[in-house]
């Protein structure tokens, strides 16, 4: 609230407070990132030694070289961008045929379903027969596993439904339904036309879920080849096995050690990188589904 | 307009008429294709979310799975009952608590804090790049933020490089277990207190703008506007929000206690999701019905604590989740 009356010495001092309070915030979050990022592009005796604080020291890309080489992490990529795309697409797909008869005031049965829906939100079976229903399914060790289990949200099939039912006025359907128009016609022809931001909004969430995901990929893969990138990540970053044959540059010992600890560096960054460049492009689509969700349906 | 608005309110009428047990059949008739528009979704709901709980009376089962499910020989609260007598649960259950409850009365006052400082700040480059910049950690994933923090807590990490300039002597933070939940908590607060506050700015941005004016007239101070006018219009938000992560503060994040768990930290980082993990799906000979037991204990106490919550929120006059 800007106003001509001349601000009070307190508010003055509030505000001088207020940004300093935001600066040191700011600074606190971006400190850890600029230092992983500067780690990376400095030279693995530059990191080990300590002399690495803010800026890069003895400029190198040897950590991204080594990044490169890694075979694993390549084949990490592809199969996150494959389960990525084709999980999302599955996700989107569901919850728009579940929100839509949900949000139709005359689809009988509406509370049932919707409270069947609800629930699992708050109780559900647990892990250990989750994992035996995916065994006797025959998923475990397939690419299925990590997405026909996950191929819904709840939770975004009633930000969705609230969506389609604060746009969708009612007179539309009954003019539609007087003019012929059969629910199939009126989802594809009216209803997914009229929907494009709240895709964007649910597709971007499933998106980031796909590609943060790691625990699924842990107890349902065996194999290396489907790994996603996150248990790839995950094996070389928290459980240090680097698998020295993937680093091409087998010299002196105290050097692979360098290496080893300078690959994580690089490898946050790379992994990193597709979402923190797409982010400022989406980030008010977020903004947006935390406003529906907020909602109530 | 006028002819066809009076046939449909005929036709309403009409049903009206012939409600109960005729119109049920032919509100199904006229609807069947949204029934089979749902078709899917509530065929991977009853299957992968019902089926489960179904699963879960293995754990009043010796589940053998040879048997299955319904071959098994019952034995009742056996499993439960061992693992309530058992040497590890006062530790489990502690961790869970404790870790759930820090969690969110550390994390739940600041994205609030944040919405307020945020609200004062008039220039608007500056508004935008905080809100960004404060966002973007929430988009790194566990992994890569369990990662970060193994990199800058490490013993030769930056934050004891700083520790030992004030003449301290390092400390192996991940291998103090006093540590472990507060690394946990401040970590997860460092990534989520942006994100966090975005509902907190909503309602701000809901608070009337003549309030604020007529304070100024009276002369009042941006404290005390804050203090009388932004936090009473947001406090229903608060009390909602609030109550509901007390409602499910046991759904701790499993995956990133997973992750920051080692030997050296076990005391204060085994909780219910992890122990479980451990019984059923690692040790050698996976026990599944015990680890079903204590994942179904789990399960009925969360539940019993969202329905508390919402019936609480109720209490105080709030619109619940249902």
């Amino acid at each position: 609230m800007q106003s001509s009356i001349p601000k009070s010495k307190g508010d003055r001092i509030f505000t001088v407070c207020n940004y300093i309070f935001l600066s040191l915030l700011i600074l606190s979050v971006l400190y850890p990132l600029i230092y992983v990022v500067s780690a990376s592009f400095s030279s693995a005796d530059a990191v080990a030694s300590g002399r690495v604080w803010l800026w890069p020291v003895d400029f190198s890309l040897e950590g991204y070289k080594a990044v490169f080489d890694y075979n694993m992490i390549w084949t990490g990529y592809a199969n996150s961008l494959f389960y990525m795309v084709v999980g999302t697409s599955i996700n989107v797909a569901l919850t728009i045929l579940a929100a839509y008869p949900l949000s139709r005031r005359d689809f009988r049965g509406r509370g049932i379903f919707m409270f069947l829906f609800v629930f699992t939100m708050m109780f559900n079976g647990g892990l250990i027969p989750t994992y035996l229903l995916v065994r006797d399914l025959g998923m475990l060790n397939t690419r299925w596993a990590l997405i026909i289990p996950n191929a819904m949200a709840v939770f975004n099939v009633i930000i969705t439904m609230t969506y389609f039912r604060s746009v969708i006025p009612k007179e539309v359907l009954e003019s539609a339904q007087l003019d012929g128009c059969n629910d199939f016609k009126f989802l594809l022809k009216i209803v997914l036309p009229l929907s494009a931001p709240i895709i964007a909004v649910i597709s971007l969430f499933y998106a980031v879920g796909h590609w943060n995901q790691y625990f699924s990929a842990l107890i349902y893969l065996r194999d290396t080849d489907l790994f996603p990138l996150q248990l790839v990540l995950r094996n070389i970053l928290i459980q240090s096995e680097i698998d020295p044959s993937m680093i091409s540059d087998i010299g002196n010992y105290q050097k692979n050690v360098g290496l080893r600890e300078l690959l994580k560096y690089a490898l946050i960054v790379v992994a990193s990188l597709p979402v923190l460049i797409i982010y400022p492009f989406v980030q008010k689509y977020f903004v947006k589904g935390v406003m529906i969700g907020s909602l109530k349906g | 307009m006028d002819v066809t608005r009076e046939t449909v309110s005929k036709t309403i009428e009409r049903k009206i008429k012939t409600k109960k047990s005729k119109s049920l059949i032919r509100d199904i008739k006229n609807g069947w294709q949204l029934y089979v528009i749902f078709l899917l979704p509530l065929l991977y709901i009853l299957v992968f979310k019902y089926y489960p709980m179904y699963g879960a009376s293995i754990a009043f089962k010796d589940f053998d799975p040879v048997a299955g499910i319904l071959g098994s020989p019952w034995v009742g609260m056996e499993h439960i009952i061992k693992f309530i007598k058992s040497y590890e649960f006062w530790g489990v259950m502690k961790n869970t608590l404790l870790l759930g409850l820090y969690e969110v009365l550390a994390g739940f006052p600041l994205p609030i804090i944040l919405a307020l400082s945020l609200n004062y700040i008039y220039k608007k480059k500056f508004k935008k790049a905080a809100q960004m910049i404060t966002y973007a950690p929430h988009f790194i994933s566990v992994v890569v933020m369990v990662g970060i923090i193994f990199i800058i807590l490490d013993p030769m990490g930056p934050l004891n490089d700083l520790i030992s300039l004030f003449g301290f002597s390092p400390i192996n933070f991940m291998g103090e277990s006093e540590l472990f939940m507060s690394i946990y908590v401040w970590s997860g607060i460092w990534q989520n207190v942006g994100f966090g506050c975005i509902i907190f700015l909503a309602a701000l941005a809901g608070v009337s703008p003549a309030l604020h004016e007529a304070a100024i007239i009276d002369g009042a101070s941006i404290l005390r506007r804050i203090w009388h006018i932004d936090i009473p219009c947001i406090a229903p938000t608060i009390v909602v929000l609030l109550i509901l992560n007390m409602g499910n503060f046991l759904d701790t994040g499993f995956e990133k206690v997973l992750l920051m768990q080692n030997p050296l930290n076990l005391s204060a980082s085994e909780i219910i999701d992890t122990y479980v993990y451990k019984v059923g799906l690692t040790s050698p000979i996976p026990q599944y019905s015990y680890a079903a037991a204590i994942g179904l204990f789990k399960s009925i106490i969360g539940l019993i604590l969202i329905v508390g919550a919402n019936r609480m929120a109720k209490k105080v006059g709030q619109e619940g989740l249902w």
